[in-house]
């Protein structure tokens, strides 16, 4: 029966205003939640068990601002809850991170990794890759749905449609929404993740090699040009080549 | 001048413009790249040469013909010398690389929007903030299309590699795409409706306009969540897909955060709405306050006989 972990991330909402003060954002003041596609993630993690069996360990990689994610995840129905971190830990880079997190799927003694397509904050879509990388394993990313009948057969989007890949061997199998409905925690499920204990491990991070500058607000657009009624649409059917260059 | 490498985007059996894009920004990193042509026929190789690009090199393998993540990353990093990697911002093409980053212990900047010197910068939090880092050493890097002006094309100093790499998945079939209509990820045009189109049949009317322009069709999370027939593979947004076309029309959407997040870095921005207070109208280069009813009509006859 498969040990299935699910990795998460504690994001700002994606509603949230994103300031910036000085040269960094100003996250004091956000919501956080779990990373919308990490719910594709739990919701795949949560399938496969119920279809094969076994266990689904949700983990994150963060202080201990992030267990509030993690409670979030038990109420949603994952068995275990996992944070790795070390307080000596600041702004690591992707290869830190994902090293980090292969220490800690490798100790838990995963076979099946689930994760988000990207994660809300960076939408850099690194982790998944990079973990099985990390942990010589293969991945599919971007799935638009699961299925489990013995094995593990994945949708994914190519470049002329979708292919359907079946998965051997352990994988990292990253998510997207495709037709998913996500499940909501239940009472039950609520009270069940007050009670539960976020067990914290640690791991060995290598130097970062890529470091933070600074963190800006977007530029500014200059003002558009508006006009009134739909028949300025031929002015602008215009302008789009004259002017924009772009049709 | 260092090396960096330069992994070609490909796109139907042939080379897609976007990868003399990134021998520019090879250039703007002052690196002298090597161009990879990860392929099954080296002969589509003759067509990544470069003006300021060294070499090229075909990679050819078997493991090519379909997509599987850990075998092209094995094939092209036993292929690739050492250096900056460089690869186009596309779904696939990130995945490799974060692949071959990690593969050599490397780390990786994915969506770069700009390059100065060594200070690379990505938009974050969906483009609501903007996000400059610093290389100390090789890495892998993704850069966004339709930034860095292409090089001018030249003839390929082609060398062929033979790479073989264990597949970890098997593809078992290819499930072509019902319409013919480009997906918004790959599209330079598009045209995305909102909740203000009243009924998803009336995305019919934005569909007639992408046929003229060959752009693509999305929507907003209020469209998508509204109806059935609007498929989240549409959805442009925070938690839909993040587009920087040169063109992006927007009808009938409000332009809430999330939508924003997903669009605003589109080169060339146009919104139709009602609503003359909409959000939208503030990124928007070109605002027309009017119903889609009597805009899109106009629209489309003015552009059929521009592109015929």
């Amino acid at each position: 029966m498969p040990n299935i972990v699910v990795l998460v991330k504690r994001v700002p909402d994606t509603n949230a205003r994103i300031v910036v003060s000085g040269d960094r954002v100003d996250l004091s003041a956000v919501k956080w939640v779990i990373s919308p596609y990490d719910e594709f993630a739990i919701e795949t993690a949560l399938q496969h068990k119920e279809a094969a069996g076994g266990s689904v360990t949700a983990l994150t990689m963060g202080p201990s601002g992030s267990d509030k994610i993690l409670k979030d995840a038990k109420a949603i129905g994952v068995d275990e809850i996992v944070r790795v971190w070390d307080d000596s830990w600041s702004d690591l880079d992707s290869n830190s991170v994902q090293s980090v997190l292969a220490q800690a799927i490798t100790n838990l003694g995963a076979e099946v990794v689930y994760c988000g397509k990207a994660s809300a904050d960076t939408g850099a879509g690194s982790t998944g890759p990079g973990v099985a990388e990390h942990l010589g394993w293969s991945s599919v990313s971007n799935i638009i749905d699961a299925k489990f009948d013995g094995g593990i057969t994945v949708t994914s989007p190519v470049e002329t449609g979708s292919a359907i890949v079946s998965v051997s061997g352990s994988a990292v199998i990253s998510c997207d929404k495709g037709n998913l409905k996500v499940r909501k925690p239940n009472v039950k499920g609520i009270m069940m993740a007050k009670r539960a204990q976020v067990s914290v491990v640690t791991a060995d991070a290598p130097t970062s090699t890529v470091t933070i500058v600074s963190q800006t607000p977007p530029p500014a657009k200059p003002a558009g040009k508006k006009y009134e009624g739909g028949s300025s649409a031929e002015e602008v059917a215009k302008l789009l080549r004259e002017e924009a260059n772009v049709i | 001048m260092s090396d960096s490498i330069i992994i070609a985007e490909t796109s139907k059996g042939s080379i897609a413009p976007v990868t003399a894009e990134l021998v520019s920004a090879a250039i703007a990193l002052g690196t002298s790249p090597t161009v990879i042509v990860p392929c099954t026929d080296a002969a589509m190789a003759d067509g990544a040469g470069y003006e300021g690009a060294s070499r090229t090199i075909a990679v050819k393998g078997a493991c090519f013909e379909n997509y599987d993540a850990s075998s092209w990353a094995a094939a092209i990093d036993a292929a690739a010398p050492s250096g900056i990697i460089i690869a186009a911002a596309t779904p696939q093409s990130k995945d490799v690389a974060a692949r071959i980053a990690a593969r050599r212990g490397l780390s990786i900047v994915q969506d770069v929007v700009a390059i100065d010197g060594m200070n690379l910068t990505s938009p974050i939090y969906s483009g609501k903030a903007m996000q400059t880092v610093a290389l100390s050493g090789d890495a892998a890097v993704s850069v966004r299309a339709n930034i860095f002006p292409a090089a001018n094309s030249s003839a390929a100093n082609v060398s062929v590699v033979d790479q073989s790499g264990d597949v970890g998945t098997a593809v078992q079939e290819i499930i072509a795409r019902a319409s013919a209509r480009l997906d918004v990820s790959e599209a330079n045009i598009i045209i995305s409706g909102g909740r203000g189109m009243g009924t998803p049949e009336n995305f019919s009317h934005l569909e007639k306009i992408a046929d003229v322009l060959g752009a693509a069709v999305g929507a907003s999370r209020a469209a998508v969540d509204t109806w059935e027939s609007i498929p989240h593979s549409m959805q442009v947004g925070q938690t839909g897909k993040t587009v920087n076309p040169n063109l992006y029309i927007a009808v009938g959407i409000s332009g809430a955060i999330q939508h924003l997040a997903g669009m605003r870095s589109s080169k060339y921005i146009v919104a139709v709405n009602k609503d003359a207070d909409a959000p939208i109208f503030a990124h928007a280069d070109y605002g027309i306050v009017a119903t889609w009813e009597e805009t899109l009509p106009v629209l489309e006859s003015a552009l059929a006989s521009m592109m015929s």
